[in-house]
């Protein structure tokens, strides 16, 4: 019993801890720079921003005030159409007579392009979806041109990608992300399809369009060939063009497994190729003799992080019995001093839900998880009057048939189970639909090589969590999805091989 | 007197046993003169789902299994074949083949098991990495197999084309349940009695006759198989894709209105097992 406090002790002399709760305020510390933003947005469509032919708008807010943003441009189907034809005149005419080299270069520019729009990036970012601003400018942006320096230097290093075959583009590729990481997701997709000698039709969510279409400003200022990228912003119509449209040879998607599957269904009588990556549930593993400290901090990055839209969160904790007090105790104190409000706020820990549809959905699946009987602790924080936010969250006394332990939620909702050997572990952690990733937090570094080994999912964290690379390559197993995103592993899937 | 000859009950090969139909139904299989040669079972979707059971339970064992070792087993069903080549021979001369071409199919086949014996402990070296990442932590890519693959064999080159799809499955640990051709099923009744004698542990590969269109649509929705991966038309294309979407499970098709050359050396090869493996990730930290 060295580790849990002796409960009597703790009743007649209680551990003296310093939490400053509200005590002191911090001074709002707002990020100000001008995020170069415009009123309106059109379409990117052959190196050229236009109107939609319809001539339809629609707005984006902000979801932290719910103030409007800008106006963005809804493509058609007729708009989608001339982006793809530019997209396929580019690959013919241009990008397919590009050495390898020479296309690298290009990426190289929008990589350092980047980097020199960083600060107004990561602010719009923060802007349209609501993001802490800390992360869109240490992690979203510098990651997204991370990936574009990465796939850079593939771009004339193919042929070691499988020796003794022959490669080649696929020529028009058709994409759709998802709004948690809008810039991004868009240089996973881009950077390694242009890298391979794509050329892009690309469709960002409908409420994050402002980084994709500003980055199309990026690829003007790089002097890429016209075509080779087309941003169509819109919603699901628009994305279900891009996809269906007879030119998009190849489909790469992000989002959700519901969406994914009724791509495969509407896909399923063409050649297309796909790659899918899709939702998850994934367990977090604290073993009793891992660092707690550490594993708490990684608890709360893991859930907490982008205020939890992100598909790989480690949304079911797995804690094994004999420290489940201590880590809940020690989860519920590092939960009260989050700071939630402001995403243009630099201390600001948690930043505003995404949108209002989300909002809703977390809400019901929060009540979902009292109706059936688990334990809410929710962090007591102020929270802003205006705008779409959620207090961090936190679910005990989970079984593995709740909604909550098995849905993914999408939001700053933790829902905690036990376990007592690493066999139940692993059998509560595959339990699931699911195979996107894991954590396991422990002290042996036997023990994680197999864990790694046994638990059926496509990235293993060990005492640590939400690390991304571009040199690592993400993607689930299972109902998560197929096909991997960065690494050499990644390319492959933007190639033909014969 | 002249002897009565003992003709053979050909029976599927499943779950290491050897068994009919659950159906009791069979279909007469004739030379190409149209005299009678055997009653071929005629496999269900009751008969599917039992093999994918039996591939369920072999599976952990067969992907635990040390590379090497699966690389000695598969090099045994090489040894195996070689020694029973004549017999397998006479079978596609029977379903029309000409006598070179279907000696040719043999040892093609043969030759192709012994490449991928060589592969099971050198793929991983090939399609693995060490990543490197931007902090303190030893980043490493392995592969996965991904499950129990369901493979469906074209008609032309009924040895070769099913032996080239089952192979690459089952050098990464996967287990398979294969659908043989319905015109030349014979080849794989053959095929399941070396399996047998092969130290390949029972379950791992599963051979059964039938009727494609009666079978098409259990291959498409059962949940338990991962992937599919086989030779089929459009049509059927269609329906494994959309019964593959229920579940998310890879499919890799080749179309059954375009000939194939199975004799090609393009269709062995590493890129074959990538297809059917998963990619795991491991972050794990680097310090003390």
């Amino acid at each position: 019993m060295p580790k849990t406090p002796s409960k009597t002790t703790a009743k007649t002399h209680p551990a003296r801890e310093l939490v400053f709760g509200d005590l002191w305020e911090y001074d709002p510390a707002p990020e100000t720079a001008d995020p170069k933003m415009k009123k309106k947005y059109d379409l990117f469509i052959n190196g050229e921003f236009v109107p939609a032919k319809s001539g339809k708008y629609f707005p984006t807010i902000n979801p932290a005030d719910e103030t409007k943003i800008a106006d963005i441009a809804l493509a058609g189907a007729n708009d989608v159409d001339a982006a793809c034809k530019a997209a396929q005149k580019a690959f013919t005419h241009v990008w397919s007579k590009t050495s390898g080299q020479e296309r690298g270069k290009y990426l190289y520019r929008i990589a350092r392009l980047l980097q020199d729009h960083a600060r107004e990036f990561a602010i719009a970012e923060t802007l349209d979806g609501g993001k802490p601003i800390k992360e869109s400018r240490d992690f979203d942006v510098p990651m997204a041109a991370a990936h574009f320096f990465y796939h850079a230097g593939w771009a004339d290093k193919l042929e070691f990608l499988a020796p003794g075959r022959k490669l080649s583009p696929h020529g028009v590729v058709g994409q759709v992300i998802p709004w948690n990481f809008p810039l991004l997701m868009l240089a996973w997709k881009i950077a390694p399809a242009l890298a391979t000698g794509n050329c892009v039709v690309l469709k960002p969510a409908e409420t994050t369009s402002i980084t994709a279409l500003k980055f199309g400003e990026i690829c003007q200022e790089a002097g890429l060939p016209k075509g080779v990228v087309n941003i169509v912003s819109g919603a699901g119509e628009t994305g279900a063009a891009v996809i269906n449209h007879p030119l998009t040879t190849k489909v790469a998607f992000t989002g959700s497994t519901e969406v994914g599957k009724l791509i495969m269904r509407s896909l399923a009588g063409t050649e297309k190729k796909m790659t899918m990556e899709l939702g998850g549930k994934a367990a977090n593993i604290v073993f009793d003799d891992a660092p707690l400290d550490q594993a708490v901090e990684g608890i709360v990055n893991g859930i907490f992080f982008n205020q939890g839209h992100v598909c790989c969160a480690g949304s079911r904790l797995l804690v094994q019995e004999s420290v489940a007090d201590e880590v809940l105790a020690k989860l519920k104190r590092r939960m009260a001093v989050l700071r939630v409000g402001d995403p243009m706020d630099k201390n600001t820990d948690i930043g505003a839900i995404n949108s209002r549809e989300q909002l809703e959905r977390i809400t019901a699946l929060v009540k979902s998880g009292v109706d059936e009987g688990a334990e809410l602790h929710q962090s007591a924080c102020k929270l802003p009057t205006k705008g779409f936010f959620f207090r961090p969250s936190v679910f005990a006394n989970v079984s593995m048939s709740h909604r909550i332990a098995r849905e993914e939620i999408f939001g700053p909702v933790l829902s905690i189970l036990t376990f007592r050997t690493p066999e139940e572990a692993v059998e509560k952690a595959n339990n699931t639909a699911y195979g996107l990733s894991a954590g396991v937090w422990t002290d042996k570094g036997s023990r994680i090589l197999k864990m790694s080994t046994l638990l059926k999912a496509g990235v293993v964290w060990a005492n640590t969590y939400n690390k991304f690379d571009p040199a690592s390559p993400f993607g689930g197993y299972k109902e998560s999805g197929f096909g991997r995103e960065g690494g050499k592993q990644g390319l492959l899937d933007y190639l033909k091989i014969s | 007197m002249t002897r009565i000859h003992i003709t053979k009950t050909p029976k599927c090969y499943v779950g290491g046993a050897f068994i009919r139909s659950e159906s009791g139904r069979v279909t007469e299989l004739r030379d190409s003169e149209g005299g009678f040669l055997a009653n071929i079972p005629q496999c269900t979707r009751k008969d599917l789902r039992n093999a994918v059971e039996a591939a369920a339970k072999a599976g952990p064992g067969w992907a635990k299994r040390s590379a090497f070792n699966r690389g000695q087993i598969l090099y045994r069903l090489a040894e195996m074949i070689e020694a029973r080549g004549n017999e397998l021979r006479d079978a596609l001369v029977m379903g029309g083949a000409k006598g070179g071409d279907a000696t040719r199919e043999v040892t093609t086949a043969i030759d192709r098991i012994v490449h991928y014996a060589g592969w099971t402990d050198k793929y991983e070296q090939v399609l693995g990495s060490v990543n490197p990442v931007a902090s303190a932590h030893f980043n490493f890519t392995v592969t996965e197999p991904v499950g129990i693959i369901g493979v469906i064999a074209p008609d032309a080159s009924p040895l070769l084309a099913l032996v080239s799809l089952i192979l690459p499955a089952i050098t990464s640990g996967n287990c398979v349940v294969a659908l043989a051709s319905t015109t030349q099923p014979y080849p794989s009744i053959l095929l399941g009695e070396m399996l047998a004698t092969s130290d390949l542990p029972g379950g791992v590969v599963n051979l059964l006759t039938g009727f494609r269109h009666e079978l098409i649509p259990t291959f498409a929705t059962h949940e338990h198989l991962r992937a599919l991966s086989g030779v089929v038309n459009a049509d059927d294309r269609k329906t494994l894709r959309l019964g593959a979407a229920e579940s998310v499970k890879r499919v890799h098709l080749l179309k059954a209105e375009e000939t194939i050359d199975w004799f090609a050396d393009g269709r062995q090869g590493v890129e074959e097992i990538r297809a059917l493996v998963e990619f795991k990730t491991t972050w794990h930290p680097v310090g003390a």
